[in-house]
């Protein structure tokens, strides 16, 4: 594409590049993942086409909610925005710098600015190394802080983080879950980052500590002006704690919104469903509701549908249109993305329970 | 509480104990409840709360646990489970008690096929020649909504979908025509569109089936749109009861009332700070003495650290085990939210 150099790319084909508020450029992302055959002579077969095109832009200070069902390339659009996976193709801009252009040491200093939570506390902290170690790290690889001042630093970390400075010495299975996933944002904090992906950073958690942590995510934002890009399965979390949300499916971005537009006035016909698929703890609401049920799995990504990959689960779909032609992220009204060739300017389908595959069940 | 006619499943002070290095895990401690026939209960906890050792218990698993010590009564229809032998036991499990666990990626046997998977407990439990185990094992897999049933019944687990192994293991759940379903975590594993779809179809065939269930799991959610009424435990024990409408909407347990203003709700306006539960679960080794929440509990006084609450009745079918339950049903006008 003709953005690969530009500080602020063309923004016709995007999603809201040219405002200058923008901290974070995703551009037409692709990571592909090859399948091979053959050990002495291996080729490749085919691709796992785990992001398959996705451009958006994360404002400064804001919260972006990235949602999706599993497999559907979320995760792997964190990682590679932090080139933890290397793009197949396309473009992240932070602050306007490319970092495909960069390498070696001017990649690190980068990578000072964003930083990741990970879903898995009990993963993602090594377990022979001591608290002091695993919060120290950051500061000893980019050199921040004098031998002497960065234990006082991660005290201070700790310590902003809920975790009592004293346990320093300790290793990471005297913590809970809920604990370790505090020292996990004290590590990512370390470093003095403007922007974190937090990757499913409760999913792994008990339901009384998940708001614990979501708090704890909350204060930590005000305090330092961050910047996340909030990863999650669970809608209704992301709803709480994100400005503008993202909905994925299989590779790519359908819908795209503020958040009491994408949850008020859900315009792709998945989102509908996604969100009416929420349970809500409360059975006389729950009564009422019904939720539309989709039929059949998501497909598989080494293997997506042709045209709109949603087409294969759709309750409106139309043929000869949706399962030919690939439907284009476009900005319906002003804020409001979606790439649904059904979605038009003034209209958009409404889809409702009873249009959905449930002739086998419900009386 | 003693055994009436009309209860499928009488569970009475029921406690498993764990031997480890740490000294002795009270997993479940004292707990009873009973579950009506076709009655849909759910059983909510966080982890570690001993939801799923009961579901063990039940189904007479933990007698396989060397470690483990199991006291009190669980009679399911009229006989004590717990006193009768292994050889009997066998021809309850699988066949009038089924179940349906968390993860359908490590509970289906990945060396058998599906026909093998489906037709072992047609030819136990029901006595069927292993082609008429096969037909009904098609059928059962055309109920469950899985395509191809006849062709695909050859097929082994890892060529299905997380979503279609659940089904297929519901299908193995229901082949015996089962009195009680115990469903452990059974959506937990799966995505939200494929959620939808499983917990109405475990709502059908209880329906068809005439069968209970109880579901176990941590997602309010999930029970509430599909069990009538609702079991909360908190480290082993059971700490409130009651029909689904009134306990969702006016708990009178504290942690009830902690664990549903903690979870954000889609149907509400938005929040500016969830609500959470300070501290942590306690250490079942290391129970404090009186009541397991108190710790954690913002009305706790001397009195819940001197000795554990019991189950006392709040009406209408409702038990809450709190000293100071009345404090929360001054305020049930106001709602959880409140």
């Amino acid at each position: 594409m003709s953005t690969a150099s530009a500080a602020v790319p063309d923004a016709t084909d995007t999603v809201g590049l040219a405002n200058g508020d923008n901290l974070v450029t995703i551009d037409d992302l692709v990571v592909h993942f090859p399948i091979t055959s053959g050990i002495v002579f291996r080729h490749k077969i085919g691709a796992v086409r785990a992001v398959d095109g996705v451009s958006f832009t994360v404002k400064r200070g804001e919260t972006l909610g990235l949602v999706g069902e599993s497999g559907c390339g979320k995760s792997t659009t964190g990682k590679a925005i932090l080139h933890l996976e290397k793009p197949t193709g396309g473009h992240v801009l932070y602050e306007g710098a490319d970092l495909a252009h960069l390498s070696g040491r001017a990649l690190r200093r980068q990578r000072r600015r964003m930083q990741m939570i990970f879903q898995d506390p009990y993963a993602s902290l090594n377990s022979r190394m001591t608290i002091a170690d695993i919060v120290g790290e950051p500061l000893l690889v980019h050199k921040l802080y004098p031998r002497g001042g960065r234990n006082q630093r991660v005290r201070e970390l700790l310590e902003l983080v809920g975790i009592n400075p004293n346990t320093l010495n300790r290793y990471p299975h005297e913590f809970s879950g809920g604990q370790r996933q505090r020292i996990g944002v004290a590590r990512a904090l370390a470093v003095e980052p403007n922007f974190i992906v937090c990757d499913e950073p409760i999913s792994a958690l008990d339901v009384s500590i998940r708001a614990q942590i979501i708090n704890l995510l909350q204060r930590l934002q005000g305090e330092f002006g961050l910047t996340y890009l909030f990863i999650a399965h669970d809608l209704s979390v992301v709803r709480h704690i994100s400005d503008r949300i993202a909905v994925m499916y299989l590779g790519r971005i359908v819908e795209l919104a503020e958040n009491a537009v994408l949850y008020g006035a859900p315009m792709h016909p998945y989102t509908q469903a996604l969100l009416s698929a929420v349970p809500i703890p409360d059975p006389e609401v729950e009564e009422k509701r019904r939720a539309v049920v989709l039929r059949g799995d998501v497909p598989s990504p080494a293997d997506p549908p042709p045209g709109c990959h949603f087409h294969t689960r759709c309750p409106v779909m139309e043929e000869g249109l949706c399962d030919v032609e690939v439907p284009r992220l476009r900005e319906v009204r002003p804020g409001h993305w979606a790439s649904c060739h059904l979605v038009a300017d003034t209209s958009y389908p409404h889809i409702r329970a009873g249009e959905d595959d449930c002739a086998e069940v419900e009386a | 509480m003693g055994v009436t006619a009309s209860e499928l499943l009488d569970v009475t002070d029921l406690s498993v104990d764990f031997d480890s290095q740490e000294g002795i895990v009270h997993a479940v401690d004292g707990v009873s409840f009973s579950v009506a026939p076709g009655e849909l209960v759910g059983l909510v906890g966080e982890s570690g709360c001993g939801k799923s050792v009961t579901a063990t218990a039940i189904l007479g698993l933990t007698r396989m646990i060397t470690n483990a010590t199991v006291t009190g009564r669980i009679e399911f229809q009229g006989r004590d489970l717990l006193a009768l032998p292994e050889s009997d036991v066998r021809k309850v499990r699988g066949k009038d008690i089924a179940m349906i666990f968390q993860d359908p990626v490590t509970s289906l046997n990945p060396v058998l096929s599906i026909e093998r998977l489906m037709t072992e407990g047609l030819e136990l439990h029901l006595g069927l020649s292993h082609a008429d185990a096969v037909k009904r094992a098609v059928e059962l897999l055309q109920t469950v909504g899985i395509p191809m049933a006849a062709a695909r019944i050859k097929d082994y687990p890892h060529q299905f979908s997380g979503g279609m192994r659940q089904r297929v293991m519901i299908a193995i759940a229901v082949s015996c025509n089962p009195k009680l379903l115990l469903a452990d975590e059974p959506t937990t594993a799966l995505d939200v569109t494929i959620q939808a779809q499983i917990l109405r179809l475990m709502k059908k065939l209880s329906a068809d089936y005439g069968a209970a269930v109880i579901v176990i799991t941590h997602d309010l959610g999930v029970v509430a749109g599909m069990c009538r009424r609702i079991l909360v435990m908190y480290a082993g024990r059971i700490v409130e009861e009651g029909p689904a409408k009134p306990l969702f909407h006016h708990p009178h347990h504290p942690y009830t009332v902690g664990l549903l203003r903690s979870v954000p709700r889609l149907d509400r306006p938005r929040s500016a700070e969830l609500q959470s539960i300070e501290g942590l679960p306690p250490d079942l080794s290391h129970l404090p003495p009186g009541c397991s929440f108190a710790p954690r509990c913002w009305l706790a006084t001397d009195e819940c650290w001197q000795g554990a609450p019991p189950l006392f009745d709040t009406g209408t079918g409702r038990r809450s085990a709190c000293f100071h339950r009345d404090k929360l049903l001054e305020r049930a006008g106001a709602g959880v939210t409140a």
